[in-house]
């Protein structure tokens, strides 16, 4: 057949296979099973480029990458929101098990146990993690699953109306009025030194550490929120919990997070985990997958998909969400990445961060023209005031090899949102503190 | 009933056993390096945590855990996995060795322009492609999954809608949706804010053009159709559709799922849809990760270019290419550019099969579902005997004792992933088998045979379908028990 000159290394069907199988079907070419779609529209002209050998595509694609100036390269201090955290080389090999990457959804529970019982795993950890009573099998990521947790506290409280902070990430904030616009819900932000709420507020939305890297007086929010009978949601950082207060602690009723720091590749902004856990009184207005344990027809143990009574398949235009991904995958990345870590890596690894963080401050409060700018605990991350605008000193430092904070100007006067994590060396601090000295 | 203990090895429930049932104190799976900087105040004891409850486990038993965990799992690597509406082709590697270079894996969404032009020229390539593909004006990258970019697609329509010279805001808020609609649709649409009324499809199985006419008023925002359709046919309606549609004043959006039949064989766009989601996931290979993570880019028409949701790539006359909100966007549905990571497999796959491959893809994965659909015929009922796109849904209602269900779990036995049962809700006992270009004619014709014996089978013993699986890892659950006593972490012994 000369129907498909072309043929890719992924396509088996050789063309006597399809001779024998158009002979089947009863039509003389494989043009012919495209005659539903009217002839002006078929087979229009498709202005893609030729087909690529790999060799030539990997060339293209590595001279694209090699455009980027990268934390793999040079030593960074970005944080806001993505950490770069290392990631031991046993992890990837492990999750990107042809078994778990190309596996779909656990369907069909009989053949999924892998992927239905490393969601169980993922549920568990995040739960202790969070100090939360449950936890689902993963969201989209951590802005969506935050914007999620404010619909859900309006559903469980009947209300539609949301707090947020105004030291919530930016980006955050904006995918909860993304997602409650539309459903009329009201969003109004706070400060953190509030003593009111709007009548009929549903929930509090705060975050922990908040954007600027301080730990706020979350008790003092939560009680706040409960006095007016709403929720107390929360978006906290994995690994600050693992050093700090946990979420549970402070007697939210939801609890997010962005799983990305769980070692998972900072990859220019997913695909990322949402982490989403809350009390156990509320699973049934739970978004998202959810997996549980129980018997087969033998009483042996294992896992399935279950309270799907709450999902858009069953419940179409009244499920609790239109959510069907738990990205499994990246779930189970961090699921991997916090069994290795453990009880005292985890927790080592944020000391690290704090230490190191703390060290850089200290150090760059003692060059002349730049200050911290809040006051209070902070974990990993803080705001330099500079000389200079941040965007000229983002600049200045690029070219001295090194990858400056987030420009917060907008909020706060000169101010650099720097981070530090553990992968950030004594030499590599000291290298930004010796070129911020030069940027006056 | 057998004791699962007698018929369990002790080795087959060790291999089982979780994380916390494997931790003992002492034992670390993590070679963490020490402080090199002086020590630091640490914070007042009252902040801190005092305890963290997680496993202590070696590398080597994390590695043996999971490595026999997944292989409990079919995967396309390992099986055939016809499930319909997920299109479960093979995941070249390629796309892997690109995703994991240093230059895209460790770049930070939040860096200055000017040091990821890299990335930022790759989602630009990537949303000339996708535009090209389905014949639109322009793209957005950033929802992160199908029914995120079917959520982030409707809110576009109802903010172009809203925006129109004349309009009165928030009149037009129903939205019609077939009832072979994904659930995501309604679901979508009710997320949206929009009144959802569904429309029936006829015998024939495209859409009761009748029936849109009727809903076709000042308060309609528009329809979404999935085209293919989840019958696996092309809406041969769809042209007229669009055009009673657009004459009521809404618009039209194409759930893009089923785009795999349609690669260099339709453009959407040219055909009068209005906007256009793609699960990069089903039709550009990247892995399904074993429920995500997925990607869901949105095209659409001129009109709605200004709302898309953001970033979207710029490329400027220098050759730069800068990350811009659109004028008057509906704003972010997630943190950042969307998921880069997926956006560069997809790409890498369309780079590497070109404007030939893409027909390659289309051909062969329509040639497969019409070759199952007339192999088949002789086993189940055909409900639309009509040539199909990229796959096929019959009805397991023929034969007593052998339901879509019994089937389907008769078919793991057999080393074959079940197709989507149950699935449309218009079909009963639904079978919805995708075989995707990526298989060979020798694994389908291995399919069809079992099909054949499974048929045979429950022909001999009407009961004996109804106890499959016999020869997997476990058998049939009790989902029952799992929502009436909802069981969802490890909870330490009494």
């Amino acid at each position: 057949m000369s129907d498909l000159p072309f043929a890719s290394p992924y396509v088996p069907n050789t063309d006597e296979d399809r001779a024998e199988m158009l002979a089947a079907i009863g039509v003389p070419s494989i043009d012919d099973l495209f005659l539903d779609i009217p002839a002006e529209f078929r087979a229009p002209p498709l202005d893609i480029p030729a087909p690529l050998s790999e060799m030539e595509l990997r060339q293209e694609m590595e001279r694209l990458a090699s455009r980027n100036f990268h934390a793999g390269t040079h030593p960074s201090f970005l944080g806001a929101g993505v950490y770069n955290h290392y990631c031991p080389a046993v992890v990837p090999p492990l999750v990107t098990r042809g078994e778990f990457l190309t596996s779909y959804t656990p369907y069909q529970p009989e053949v999924s146990q892998g992927t239905l019982q490393a969601n169980f795993e993922f549920q568990t950890l995040t739960a202790q993690l969070f100090d939360m009573e449950v936890s689902n099998a993963g969201m989209y990521d951590g802005a969506s699953a935050l914007a999620e947790a404010g619909l859900m506290a309006c559903r469980v409280t009947k209300r539609a109306r949301i707090a947020i902070l105004d030291t919530v990430n930016p980006h955050y904030a904006e995918a909860v009025r993304a997602y409650a616009g539309p459903q009329d819900i009201e969003v109004y932000t706070i400060t953190a030194d509030a003593t009111e709420l709007q009548p009929e507020t549903s929930a509090v939305l705060a975050q922990y550490p908040n954007f600027y890297g301080y730990v706020e007086d979350v008790q003092r929010l939560s009680d706040m929120a409960h006095a007016a009978g709403g929720l107390f949601c929360i978006s906290a950082d994995p690994i600050a919990i693992s050093l700090l207060k946990p979420p549970g602690a402070f007697d939210a009723d939801i609890a997010t997070g962005e799983g990305q720091a769980l070692g998972v590749p900072m990859s220019f902004g997913g695909p990322y985990v949402g982490i989403f856990t809350c009390r156990k009184q509320y699973i049934r207005q739970l978004p998202g997958r959810i997996v549980g344990q129980t018997v087969d027809t033998h009483g042996r143990i294992g896992y399935v998909l279950t309270l799907q009574p709450r999902e858009q398949h069953i419940r179409r235009e009244h499920a609790t969400s239109n959510i069907c991904t738990s990205t499994a995958l990246i779930g189970l990345w961090a699921t991997v990445y916090t069994a290795l870590m453990g009880k005292r890596g985890l927790r080592h690894v944020a000391d690290l961060c704090y230490q190191k963080s703390h060290y850089a401050a200290g150090r760059i409060t003692e060059i002349p023209g730049y200050d911290i700018a809040l006051t209070g605990t902070f974990f990993q991350e803080f705001v330099v005031t500079c000389p200079k605008p941040p965007a000229e000193v983002n600049l200045r430092l690029e070219e001295h090899g090194i990858i400056g904070g987030l420009d917060v100007s907008d909020q706060i006067d000169n101010g650099l949102l720097l981070c530090v994590t553990e992968v950030n060396s004594r030499e590599q601090i000291d290298e930004l503190v010796a070129a911020l000295e030069c940027i006056h | 009933m057998t004791n699962f203990n007698a018929s369990l090895t002790a080795e087959a429930h060790n291999k089982r056993r979780t994380l916390m049932e494997r931790s003992r104190p002492g034992r670390t799976g993590a070679a963490l390096p020490a402080s090199d900087v002086p020590p630091q105040l640490m914070p007042e004891p009252s902040l801190l945590r005092d305890d963290l409850l997680l496993p202590e486990i070696t590398e080597g038993e994390v590695v043996r855990y999971f490595t026999n965990l997944s292989q409990l799992n079919f995967s396309v690597d390992t099986n055939f996995y016809p499930l319909g509406s997920c299109t479960m082709k093979y995941n070249p590697r390629i796309n892997e060795a690109i995703a994991a270079l240093p230059g895209f894996a460790m770049a930070h969404p939040q860096q200055p322009e000017r040091q990821v032009q890299g990335t930022l020229e790759a989602l630009y390539i990537l949303q000339e492609d996708l535009r090209a593909i389905t014949g639109m004006a322009a793209t957005s990258l950033a929802p992160l999954a199908g029914a995120h970019g079917e959520l982030a697609g409707i809110l576009t329509i109802r903010a172009a809608l809203d925006a129109r010279p004349g309009a009165t805001k928030g009149q037009r808020r129903t939205m019609l949706i077939p009832d072979t609609a994904h659930g995501t649709n309604p679901a979508s649409a009710a997320m949206a804010g929009f009144n959802v009324v569904t429309v029936p499809s006829l015998p024939s199985g495209d859409l009761d053009l009748d029936a849109v006419r009727a809903a076709a008023n000042d308060e309609l925002a528009g329809i979404m159709l999935t085209q293919p359709t989840t019958l696996g046919l092309f809406d041969r309606s769809a042209i007229e559709m669009c055009q009673i549609i657009h004459d009521a004043g809404g618009l039209v959006y194409a759930d893009g799922a089923n785009m795999n039949a349609l690669l260099g064989r339709v453009k959407l766009g040219e055909v009068g849809f209005d906007i256009i989601h793609m699960n990069l996931h089903k039709t550009f290979s990247t892995p399904h990760g074993g429920g995500g993570p997925g990607a869901g880019p949105l095209c659409v028409i001129e009109e709605l270019a200004p709302f898309l949701p953001g970033p979207v790539v710029e490329k400027r006359p220098e050759s730069t290419y800068h990350s811009v909100m659109p004028a008057q966007s509906i704003g972010r549905m997630g943190g950042y550019q969307g998921n880069f990571g997926v956006l560069i497999r997809a790409l890498t796959y369309i780079t590497l099969l070109g404007d030939e491959g893409m027909l390659e893809i289309s051909g062969n994965a329509v040639l497969n579902a019409n070759y199952l659909l007339a192999k088949l015929k002789p086993v189940f009922d055909l409900p639309y005997d009509r040539s199909v796109m990229h796959e096929v849904v019959f009805s397991a209602k023929r034969r007593k004792g052998a339901s879509a269900l019994d089937v389907s779990k008769r078919l793991l036995d057999h080393g074959f992933h079940a197709p989507t049962m149950y699935f449309p809700l218009v079909v009963a006992e639904a079978l919805m088998i995708a075989p995707t270009e990526t298989e060979s004619k020798e694994t389908m014709d291995a399919f069809i045979e079992t099909l054949f014996a499974i048929d045979a089978e429950a022909e001999a013993d009407e009961d004996f379908l109804h106890g499959a699986p016999y020869n997997t890892s476990v058998s049939r659950m009790d989902e029952a028990r799992a929502a009436r006593q909802p069981h969802l972490r490890w909870e330490p012994a009494e």
